[in-house]
Parts: structure tokens; sequence; C-alpha cells
């Protein structure tokens, strides 16, 4: 199914993804605030941001779920508000609760969502063939889905969002509570989709996947406070990033914060970054700390920043402006 | 916090379900005081063993100890001294903040004279001064989630359970959430933590990991990446990394290929021989390699190494 040609919307439009203004207010709490968002056709557009930043509810209002209080968007050339029906047509929504029904098969999970999207039943037994191999879920597919990994659910999950070859894909936190082997296997099957020509947009906790979109929005409590490639975000950064591994890594962090022009020391994993105004003044001064108190240096070096560097950042400037 | 050295002592643990063996014969100890990893796939057995830990599940075979008392022989001596933060923790939505504490307070059984200070000593702990009259349904994931942890040591529990506590939480939430977790190691606390971040794990003290029931690796981080790594790492920073993966998964010398992001690890037998090959194979498939060095491998590299099944050749 997805290998032949897809049959994109009859739009010209350069983007997928087209909001203004959207907003949302649940009584007097606003989630989504006069959001602008563009998606390219045919990119990954990561939507990343603190909890309760209005992540979900964003993405609810694109797949036309959940009307918008003012503010419009387009989505594979539709409008959200006006037609809903062609939206639904055109996205696959995987919810963060996505619904598997756990007493039915694999097999019969796709199939239900078949029926649900009214896939003609020629095309039926094809595509569920196709996205059972896809997915690498053949070998599973008389197993109920609820005796199926948590990776695997996510998979099923995804085969059932494709089953009607939507142009968009709006998954929200598809990979959190899955090991690190099956969000490796997920992430190869969005990009095999992506090379298909869908366009994705996908809200993640996970800064190293934010990392591999082409571009990354970060909200919070309901603003777009930035957005870019992450590059872009990466040298928007007011500072630069140090590495450091010392062992131990208690009494490093230590000196490391007492050092004059360190802003902040954070913990990310065996390692500390340092944000610095200027890593070449900074540098010689905590060589002469670390080594001084004797500690163990296996790495100092001054590194390009990573996506959760740029997320500690961001989130600090939304504490003082927001 | 006790005179015991081991807070926890697992002896052959094993717990079967039917035919299904979720658990399968593991051992090990934890000492007071120490942050205890336990990482595996989604359906290894960590949240079994947990739950075995805590008492509430009995296990087939096999004995667990806390602090010296059999957990299957004495659950409730044992309870007292635990606090279990489960995946699915219980809040009452419906209740606030305090009024969740208060809840708590009186299922632990916390003296009435001492609970409206320790509360107060939870709330601040826990950064919820101010938000003590929030409805809990209304609170943000990782609000939450250090909510939860104060409802599990309100009576003080020398031993912490905490299963996947962090799910789902963003990366700022998620390194307050730790903060939390070695201020109470510093004061003497057992920790003993699920999670799928790796970046956690590499904070722990130790870290188990179980596959298919079985404890497969168990060590400090450090050790881990030294004793269980079955190869070198090469890390590759390539355009375009995804078409790279394609060209490197056949090379002979390829045993894994992994994203770090946009970079990839690349696990070979000798990081100096492979070198030169995978130069050459990406550069006549077209793709732009700005750098190829070896660097040492992160706890994720061996986590994928041990539990990534050997390609069926």
């Amino acid at each position: 199914m997805i290998e032949r040609k897809r049959k994109v919307a009859e739009t010209t439009d350069r983007y997928a993804v087209q909001a203004q203004g959207l907003t949302r207010h649940f009584g007097d709490i606003i989630a989504v605030d006069g959001l602008d968002l563009q998606v390219p056709r045919g990119q990954i557009f990561g939507l990343v941001g603190p909890d309760g930043a209005g992540k979900t509810t964003t993405i609810r209002m694109l797949c036309a779920i959940l009307p918008p209080t003012s503010g419009t968007a387009r989505v594979a050339g539709y409008d959200i508000v006006r037609e809903p029906g062609r939206v639904h047509e055109h996205v696959g929504y995987m919810s963060q609760r996505f619904t598997l029904y756990g007493d039915l098969t694999v097999e019969e999970n796709i199939r239900f969502f078949a029926d649900i999207f009214g896939v003609p039943a020629r095309q039926r037994e094809e595509q569920t063939a196709e996205l059972l191999a896809f997915a690498g879920l053949e070998p599973f597919r008389h197993r109920r889905a609820e005796h199926l990994s948590g990776g695997m659910k996510q998979k099923l999950a995804l085969a059932c969002t494709l089953i009607h070859e939507p142009d968009v894909l709006m998954l929200d936190e598809p990979t959190t509570g899955v090991d690190p082997v099956a969000r490796r296997d997920f992430w190869k099957i969005l990009y095999t989709l992506l090379g298909r020509g869908v366009t994705i947009l996908v809200s993640t906790p996970y800064m190293d996947e934010a990392e591999r979109c082409n571009r990354v929005a970060f909200l919070s409590e309901g603003h777009l406070l930035a957005t870019g490639t992450p590059d872009e975000m990466k040298r928007r950064l007011p500072w630069q990033v140090l590495l450091l591994r010392a062992r131990p890594q208690e009494e490093a962090r230590r000196i490391a914060q007492a050092i004059p022009g360190v802003v902040d020391v954070e913990i990310m994993g065996d390692a500390l970054h340092l944000f610095v105004a200027d890593a070449a003044a900074v540098l010689p001064a905590l060589e002469r700390a670390l080594s001084g108190r004797g500690l163990e240096v296996r790495a100092l070096r001054q590194i390009t920043p990573s996506m959760e560097d740029v997320f500690m950042q961001l989130t600090r400037e939304a504490e003082r402006i927001l | 916090m006790s005179n015991i050295p081991y807070a926890v002592e697992v002896e052959g643990l094993t717990r079967r379900f039917g035919e299904f063996t979720a658990v399968d014969h593991i051992s090990f100890r934890i000492r007071s005081g120490e942050v205890f990893g336990f990482l595996g796939p989604n359906g290894a057995g960590k949240t079994t063993t947990i739950r075995m830990l805590c008492g509430i599940l009995p296990p087939s075979e096999g004995t667990a100890r806390i602090l010296g008392v059999d957990v299957a022989r004495s659950p409730d001596r044992v309870k007292q001294n635990i606090g279990y933060m489960s995946q699915r923790f219980s809040l009452y939505e419906d209740l606030t903040v305090q009024e969740n504490l208060e809840f708590y307070a009186g299922i632990y059984r916390v003296p009435r004279r001492e609970r409206g200070r320790r509360i107060r000593e939870l709330i601040e702990m826990a950064g919820l001064v101010g938000r003590e009259h929030e409805l809990a349904g209304h609170l943000s994931g990782g609000v939450r989630q250090r909510l939860a942890l104060g409802c599990a040591i309100l009576h003080r529990p020398p031993i912490l359970f905490l299963d996947e506590p962090t799910s789902g939480v963003d990366p700022t939430s998620r390194r307050r959430f730790w903060d939390l977790i070695y201020s109470f190691a510093a004061e003497g606390v057992t920790v003993m933590v699920t999670t799928h971040y790796m970046d956690e794990a590499e904070r722990c003290h130790t870290v188990g990991l179980i596959h298919r029931g079985r404890l497969i690796a168990l060590g400090a981080p450090d050790d881990l990446k030294t004793s269980q790594m079955r190869g070198q790492i090469l890390e590759i920073d390539c355009e375009p990394a995804m078409e790279a993966i394609d060209v490197l998964m056949p090379l002979p010398e390829v045993q894994e290929v992994a994203l770090y992001g946009l970079l990839l690890h690349v696990t070979v037998a000798n990081a100096a021989q492979a070198t030169a090959p995978i130069r050459s194979a990406l550069s006549a498939a077209g793709i732009t390699v700005r750098s190829i060095e070896p660097v040492p491998p992160t706890l994720e590299d061996v986590f994928i190494s041990l539990v990534r099944p050997a390609p069926s050749s």
C-alpha cells in the first residue's frame, strides 16, 4: 500500500500543516495560545516542551478531533474547522493512550481499523499483509495484542494508524515507556515512512529524538517559544557548553560550580555539561582546580550543545518570561 | 540507617505464570544507601521482580530478604520498611496535593502529631510549595510524579522501589526527580529504580540488566562498559545518516549500528582495522563523512549489544 504512488491531496501547499493563531481554552485555562506553526511537506517535525505545555492539545486540534477556541489550521490541504472529515481521511493519529483491542489478535486489530476507515474490502487483505511485514509483526499476526511487549504494541498501533494511507502522521509521544532497542526500531520505521513522502509531526520527551527531526518547535504554557532546525536552535544558545567527565562526579560538580564564568552545571549521564559564557576563559581555571584536588579527569572539552542543553536553557527562559 | 550491610538480598528468585517464567532464578544484593538501576527491555521481568520484593506477589521459588527479613514469610513487616512507587501510582485526582499526602499519611499510620510537620517537609522537598490546594488531576506529569514520590516516602522507609518513575516526564523534571533520589541516598536510603533512560542508568551506583527473566549483567556502569561490551565503538558523523545505516549494516566488519541523535555508533570487533573499509564504503555510496573516531561505549551501547538478538546469518 505505501509502496504505491501516494495520492497527495489536491493541493500545491508547500506545508502539510499550517496553523495560524491556534488557541484553545478549557474554562479559565488557556492550554494553547495563538500558535503559529508551519510543517513543510515530507519532513519530520518535533514538538517538545515541559509537561503541560499544550503539545497534546495542539496535536488534537491539528487532527480535527478537538475544535480550536479561535484561530485555524490547514492540515494536508484541508481546513480543520470547516473540513474535519477531510482532515480525518488524510491524517493518521496515534494518541498517547492509543487503543488496541487486547483480546483481538494483531491481524484482527488491523482489520478492525480498516473497517473503521472504510478501506475497500478488495484492498484490505493486501494492505494488512503489507503493514504486518512493514512493522515487523508478521511472525506475531495471530498473537493477541495484550500479549505483545510494549515495543510491539507501539508498532501495531502505528500500523493501525497507517491503514488508510494518511499523508500526514501525528504521533503523540509514541515511544514513551519503550525500551532503547524498541525505540530505535520504531524510529527506523518512521524514517522509512519519510522516505515515502509522509509528513510526520511527533511530540517527544526524548531529546535524542528531537535531534533527529528536520525542525523542532518548543512549547511552554501554550506558547511557541522557539522553532527552527536543531542546528539553528543550538546556535541561538547564549552559552557555550563544556563536557567534563571526572570521578568522583559529585565533587567535580561542586568544583565546577565554584569556577567564575560557569553559569550552570547539568548532569548528563556519566558526564557533566557546564554552561559557560566563554569556554577559553574557563578551561584553564577549571583544569587547575580539578587537578589541584586530585580528581581523575577523563574528558574535558568544548562540545556542540545537544538538544537537551537547548531544552534546559529554554525551560529556564520560559520560567523567567511566562 | 541500618547495620545490615545489604538492604536487599535476592537468591534464586523465580516467578512463573502458568507455562511462562517471568523471572528466572535471579540473584543480586543491594548495599544500604546504594542507588540500584534495574534495566531491561519491556516485558523482561522488571516489574514482576519489584512486585515480589515489595511482598505484593509471592515468588514461585527462591527468596528475597529486605533488611534481613524474608519477604514471603513476613510481608507485613517488610511493607513498613519500603516505599513503592508503581508505574501507575495512584494519586486521587479529585483530592488536592495536601489531601493526597494526608490520605497516605493515614494509610501509613504516620503518628498524628508528626503528620503536619512531615507533610510540610515533603511539600518543600518536592517543590510543591504554593500548590498545596491544587487538585492532583490538574498537575502536569513531572509535578504529579514528585507528589507520588512524596506519598511513597511519608513513612520514612529506608528502602524505596521506583518503577519507571520518570516515564513520559520532560527532561528538566526528570533531572529534578533524580536530584531528589540522590538526596535520599545521601541520607542513607536505598533506592531500586527501573528506567528506560540510559542517561539515568549512568547515574546509578550499580545496574542490573534483566532480559527474558534472567539477570544477564550486574555491576557499576563503568565496569559494565569494559567487561560486557563485545566490541569497540566507532562514532561516525556523516550525512545523510539514515542512508549510511543501510550501507553499514551489510559490511562484514559491522556488528551493530545505532543512531545517537544524528551521530552513528557502530559496533565493530576492532576499531583500528574497521575504520578504513567503513570510510570507503560510505564514500562509495556518496555519503559525506565528517568524522569517524573510536569512542568509549555508553551504557546504551552495552544495553543494545546485550539485548539485541544476534543477527541470524
